[in-house]
C-alpha cells in the first residue's frame, strides 16, 4: 500500500514539475549551444518568459481544429508520462506514446499547408524509426526482470544496463530521433536553419504553439526518465548514479545536435533500424540464450 | 429442424430463390429477408447456447444419409471445376479438384470402419465464428443489394447477373456456417472446396480476361490447399479411424500419438492457402477485380477466416512442434512484408487487402505459438478484423461510387466533402490500430509471449511490423482530415440508404468492441481458452485493463471536449504559410513565372525503394523454401 502512495506522488510530481524541469532544460540547452558556438545565448529562463508571451498573445490560427488535436496531443502526452512514472506498464505506455505522435502528426497535417503538411509526413517516418527501439526496449526489459512493470527496476540488484546494454544504445539513438536533434531534426528544428521553415510548428501560432512546446517539455523528462530505468536498482545511491547519467547524456546530446548536419529522412530511416536491429536484435538474441 | 440445419440449408435454399427472381426489387426485399433471417437465426443459435451454460452442441451421431448428401456434394463440385477448367482450357486445374474428390470417394466407400463421432460441434469458438459470419456476412449482403444496383448503372459493359451474385453470397454464407459448424473432417472439407469454388466464382463475375486468369489463380491456390487436407485426413482417417476435429487435437495433445503429427502439418499448411499467406498471398490481391462486396465479404466474415479458424483450433495441437515453427515463421513473415507493400500502394483497397494479409500474418503467427496468450490475441484480432475490415472495404465502395476514384490521394479532406463517409472510414481505421484499441492490445499479448517463448524472430516482426502498419494506416487517416486542396465543397453523399444501414452497423459495432473488449475478453474469450486448453490464466492482468479504460476515456474525451471549447474561442483566422506567394486562399499559390497554381500534397510512398514486385518475389522463394524444407522434414520426421 505504501508503495502504491509513492508511484502515484510518482505521477502527481510528474505532472506537476515536469514542466519547469522541462523547460530548465531547454534554456539550459539553449545556454549551452550559445556557449559551443560562442555566444552569449539567451537567460536560462527564456524558454518561460516565451511560453507566457505566447500564451497571451492573441489567438492566430490556421485552422480551428488544430486547437482540439493539439490539446489531446498534450493530455496524451502527460499521460503517457504519468503512466511511466507511476511505474505502469512500459509496453503499455509506449503504444500509448506511439498514439500521441499520431495526435502531432494530425494537428501538423490539418491545415493541409505545404510546409506542415511535409513535415508532418517526416513526423510519421521519425515515428517509424524511433518506435522499434521503444518497443525492443519493454521486451528486453521483460526478459531482465520478468515483468514489463516499470516499478520493478526498484527490486533489482543489479542496474539493468549491465544486462541490457544494446537496448541503452538503441534506445538512445532512437531518442535522438524523437527529440527532433540534429542530424535527425527532420520535422521541425529548435534552430532556426530548418528547410521546412519552421516544420510541423509552421502554422501552430500563439496559444497552439505554447501547447507544443508545454507537451515537447513533458516529453523531454519522459525520455530522459527512461533513460535512468537503466540505471536505477534497489540502492539509493543508483538515484545518484541515474541522475548524473542523465545529464552525461544530455551534455552529449547537445553537442551531437551542434555538431551534425541535418541527414536525408531516408538516411535516417535506414540507420535507425540498422541501428536499432543490431544493437538490441543482438543484445535480445543473448539475453534470451542464458536465460 | 434444428437451428443449426436451418442456418446451412436456409443460405442454401435461399440462394437459388435469389437466383431464380428475375425482379430487381422483388429480389432486393428477399435477400433482406434472406439476411434478416440468418441473423435472427444465429441469434437464436447463440441464446439456445447460452441458456444450456454454454456446453459445446453435440449432434447428428448416425449420418448415414447425410454422409451420402456430402459425398455427392463433392462429386457435384468435382464436375463443376472440371467442366469450368476445361471451359478456359485450364486442364491442369481440374486435377487438383479430381485426385483428392476421388480418394475421399474411396476412403469414405472402401475406407475403415470409422468410430461415431457427432459431426456437428459448437463451442466458443464455433459460436464466434457463427457470429461474425451471420452478423457480418448478413449485413455485407444487406450493402450488396444497393451497390450491386450501382455497379449495374455505372458498369453497363459487363453483363448484369445481379440474381447471381447475390445469390452466391447467400451460397458462401451456408458454405461457412457448415465449415465451423463441422465436427467431421469429411463435412469440413466438403465445406472447404465449396468455399474455393464460391470466391473463385465471385472473383470471376465480370468475366473479363483480368478476372477469369485471377479467379483461377485462387482456384488453383485453394485447390492446392484442398489437397494437402485431404491428405492429411485420410492419413489421419487409416492411422485412427477416427475423423473428427476434437479427436485430431485431443489424440496429440493429450495422447501425444506420433500419427498425428502429420495430418497437423498437413491441415495447417492447407489453412495458410485460404489465410491468403506468403506465398500464396496473390490470389487474395487479385481477387479485388471482384465487385466490392465480394471483397468485404472475402476479407472479413467468410474465406480468409476460415484459415484463421482452423488455426486457431489447432493451436493447442501446433505449440512447441516444428509445424507451430513453421506456421510462426510465415505469419511473422506475412506480417511483416505485407505492411511494407501497404506503405507503397496508393490504391485504397489495395492497401487494404494489404493489411488484410498482414493482420492474416500476425494472426497466424498466434496460432503457430499455440500458448494460450497468443490464441487469446489471435482471437481478439479475429473480431476486430472482421469488423474493421468489412466496414473499410464497404466504405471505400460507397466513396469510390461518390468520388469516382477509390485511390488515397483523392480522399484528401474527404471528411469536409463527404462527412458521414469519412467519419465511418475513421472509425474503421482507428478501432483497427490506434492505441488503446483493436490490435494493440493483441499486439501487447503477442509480444509477451513471444518473449516467454524465445521466439526472437517473431519478437523482430512484430516490432518492426508494428511500425510500419502504423505508418500506413496513419498516413491514410491523415488525408481524409486534411482540409481539401481543391474547392473543398461538400459533394453528394449518393450512398444508398441499405449501404447507410449496413454501415452504421458496422460503425457501431467498431465503436461497441473497442469499448467492451475487456468484458468480452473477460465472458467469451477466456472460457474459450479454458475449453481449448483445459486450464485458465487471466491473460490480461487488471492493471493493464485499468491503464486501457483511462486511455480510452481520453482518447474519446478530450477531443470532444476541447472541440466545444475551441469552438467558442475567438480566433483570427489566417492563410497558411506559403513563402508570402499565396494567391488569396489556400489553394493556389504563384508560381515562378507569375501564374496562380494549385497546390497539391501527397503523401510518402517509399517509392523510391520499396518495389512491391521484387519484395514479393522475394517473399514468395523464400516462403517457398522454408515450406518445402519444413514440410520435408515434418514429413520425413513422421514417416
Amino acid at each position: 500500500m505504501n508503495h502504491t502512495i509513492l508511484y502515484v506522488i510518482g505521477a502527481v510530481l510528474y505532472i506537476v514539475g515536469a514542466p519547469f524541469l522541462g523547460c530548465l532544460m531547454d534554456g539550459v540547452e539553449r545556454k549551452l549551444s550559445a556557449r559551443m558556438q560562442g555566444r552569449i545565448g539567451p537567460p536560462v529562463l527564456q524558454p518561460w518568459y516565451d511560453f507566457i508571451k505566447l500564451l497571451n498573445k492573441q489567438v492566430v490560427t490556421v485552422d480551428r481544429a488544430q486547437f482540439f488535436i493539439l490539446m489531446s496531443y498534450l493530455v496524451l502526452m502527460v499521460m503517457s508520462g504519468a503512466m511511466f512514472f507511476s511505474g505502469n506498464d512500459l509496453l503499455m505506455t509506449f503504444f500509448v506514446l506511439s498514439t500521441t505522435g499520431t495526435f502531432l502528426y494530425f494537428a501538423a497535417i490539418v491545415p493541409s499547408s505545404p510546409y506542415s503538411s511535409m513535415a508532418a509526413s517526416r513526423e510519421l517516418i521519425q515515428e517509424v524509426c524511433y518506435e522499434p527501439a521503444v518497443l525492443l526496449l519493454s521486451v528486453g526489459f521483460y526478459l531482465a526482470t520478468g515483468t514489463f512493470n516499470a516499478r520493478a527496476v526498484f527490486t533489482q540488484n543489479t542496474s539493468l544496463v549491465m544486462f541490457l546494454p544494446g537496448f541503452l544504445a538503441a534506445y538512445l539513438f532512437a531518442m535522438i530521433i524523437k527529440l527532433r536533434i540534429s542530424p535527425f531534426d527532420v520535422s521541425t528544428s529548435h534552430h532556426a536553419h530548418q528547410e521546412l521553415v519552421q516544420g510541423v510548428t509552421t502554422e501552430m501560432g500563439a496559444r497552439n504553439l505554447a501547447l507544443f512546446k508545454l507537451a515537447e517539455w513533458y516529453e523531454m523528462v519522459f525520455l530522459y526518465g527512461v533513460v535512468a530505468i537503466f540505471i536505477l536498482n534497489s540502492s539509493p545511491v543508483s538515484i545518484l548514479a541515474a541522475v548524473l547519467v542523465d545529464l552525461a547524456v544530455f551534455f552529449c546530446f547537445v553537442l551531437i545536435d551542434n555538431t551534425n548536419a541535418r541527414v536525408k529522412w531516408e538516411n535516417m530511416l535506414g540507420l535507425s533500424w540498422a541501428v536499432t536491429g543490431l544493437c538490441s536484435g543482438v543484445n535480445l538474441l543473448i539475453l534470451m540464450m542464458i536465460r | 429442424m434444428p437451428v443449426t440445419v436451418f442456418l446451412i440449408l436456409f443460405p442454401l435454399i435461399w440462394a437459388f430463390v435469389i437466383f431464380a427472381i428475375r425482379d430487381n426489387k422483388v429480389r432486393g426485399i428477399a435477400a433482406y429477408i434472406g439476411s434478416g433471417t440468418i441473423i435472427a437465426a444465429v441469434g437464436v443459435l447463440f441464446v439456445q447456447w447460452l441458456i444450456n451454460g454454454r456446453v459445446p452442441i453435440k449432434m447428428f451421431y448416425d449420418t448415414e444419409t447425410a454422409d451420402h448428401f456430402i459425398l455427392t456434394g463433392e462429386i457435384v463440385l468435382m464436375l463443376v471445376v472440371t467442366y469450368l477448367c476445361f471451359k478456359y482450357h485450364k486442364y491442369w486445374i481440374s486435377i487438383l479438384s479430381i485426385v483428392p474428390t476421388l480418394m475421399l470417394a474411396y476412403f469414405e466407400l472402401a475406407g475403415p470402419e470409422l468410430h461415431k463421432i457427432p459431426h456437428v460441434y459448437i463451442d466458443h469458438l464455433s459460436m464466434l465464428m457463427c457470429l461474425i459470419v451471420g452478423i457480418i456476412g448478413g449485413m455485407i449482403i444487406v450493402y450488396a443489394v444497393g451497390y450491386m444496383d450501382g455497379y449495374a448503372h455505372h458498369h453497363p459493359e459487363f453483363e448484369d447477373r445481379r440474381n447471381y451474385f447475390l445469390g452466391l453470397l447467400f451460397f458462401f454464407l451456408s458454405a461457412m456456417f457448415g465449415f465451423v459448424m463441422s465436427e467431421s473432417l469429411l463435412w469440413i472439407d466438403l465445406f472447404w472446396e465449396t468455399t474455393s469454388v464460391c470466391s473463385f466464382l465471385l472473383i470471376g463475375y465480370t468475366r473479363t480476361d483480368e478476372a477469369v486468369h485471377n479467379s483461377f489463380r485462387a482456384l488453383w491456390m485453394n485447390l492446392a490447399g484442398g489437397v494437402a487436407l485431404a491428405v492429411g485426413i485420410i492419413y489421419f482417417g487409416y492411422q485412427s479411424h477416427t475423423v473428427a476435429f476434437h479427436d485430431l487435437i485431443d489424440l496429440s495433445t493429450q495422447m501425444h500419438m506420433a500419427y498425428c503429427v502429420l495430418p497437423v502439418a498437413l491441415i495447417a499448411f492447407a489453412a495458410l492457402t485460404k489465410a491468403a499467406q506468403y506465398p500464396f498471398s496473390t490470389w487474395l490481391i487479385g481477387a479485388m477485380v471482384a465487385p466490392t462486396p465480394s471483397s468485404a465479404l472475402l476479407h472479413s466474415a467468410t474465406m480468409v477466416k476460415a484459415g484463421i479458424y482452423v488455426l486457431l483450433r489447432l493451436a493447442p495441437a501446433m505449440a512447441g512442434t516444428l509445424t507451430g515453427t513453421m506456421i510462426t515463421f510465415i505469419g511473422g513473415f506475412t506480417f511483416f512484408v505485407a505492411s511494407i507493400i501497404a506503405i507503397g500502394q496508393s490504391d485504397g483497397k489495395r492497401v487494404l487487402a494489404f493489411s488484410t494479409i498482414s493482420n492474416l500474418g500476425l494472426m497466424v503467427a498466434c496460432a503457430g505459438v499455440g500458448a494460450p496468450e497468443t490464441v487469446w490475441a489471435g482471437v481478439l484480432l479475429m473480431i476486430f478484423h472482421a469488423v474493421s475490415k468489412s466496414l473499410l472495404f464497404q466504405d471505400v465502395g460507397a466513396t469510390e461510387n461518390a468520388i469516382g476514384s477509390r485511390d488515397i490521394e483523392d480522399m484528401h479532406g474527404l471528411l469536409y466533402r463527404l462527412p458521414r463517409l469519412a467519419t465511418f472510414m475513421f472509425i474503421g481505421i482507428a478501432g483497427m490500430f490506434l492505441a488503446p484499441f483493436g490490435m494493440l492490445i493483441s499486439k501487447w499479448s503477442a509480444l509477451r509471449a513471444a518473449v516467454d517463448e524465445s521466439n526472437i524472430l517473431l519478437v523482430l516482426f512484430i516490432v518492426f511490423g508494428s511500425a510500419t502498419t502504423s505508418f500506413y494506416w496513419t498516413k491514410w487517416m491523415g488525408k481524409l482530415i486534411s482540409r481539401s486542396h481543391e474547392t473543398g465543397d461538400r459533394l453528394k453523399d449518393i450512398t444508398k440508404r441499405n449501404e447507410v444501414v449496413s454501415l452504421t452497423v458496422h460503425a457501431a459495432l467498431m465503436i461497441l468492441l473497442c469499448i467492451l473488449v475487456p468484458f468480452i475478453s473477460k465472458v467469451y474469450v477466456d472460457p474459450l481458452l479454458i475449453e481449448m486448453f483445459g486450464k485458465y490464466e487471466d491473460v490480461l492482468p487488471m492493471g493493464v485493463l485499468y491503464t486501457m479504460i483511462v486511455v480510452i476515456a481520453f482518447v474519446f474525451l478530450v477531443p470532444i471536449f476541447s472541440y466545444f471549447i475551441g469552438r467558442k474561442m475567438r480566433a483570427n483566422v489566417k492563410l497558411t504559410y506559403m513563402s508570402g506567394i499565396n494567391t488569396g486562399d489556400n489553394t493556389m499559390f504563384v508560381d515562378s513565372l507569375g501564374e496562380p497554381k494549385r497546390l497539391w500534397l501527397s503523401n510518402y510512398y517509399f517509392r523510391s525503394f520499396i518495389h512491391p514486385h521484387q519484395l514479393r518475389i522475394f517473399s514468395q522463394i523464400l516462403t517457398t523454401a522454408v515450406l518445402l524444407v519444413m514440410m520435408s522434414m515434418i514429413i520425413g520426421g513422421a514417416l
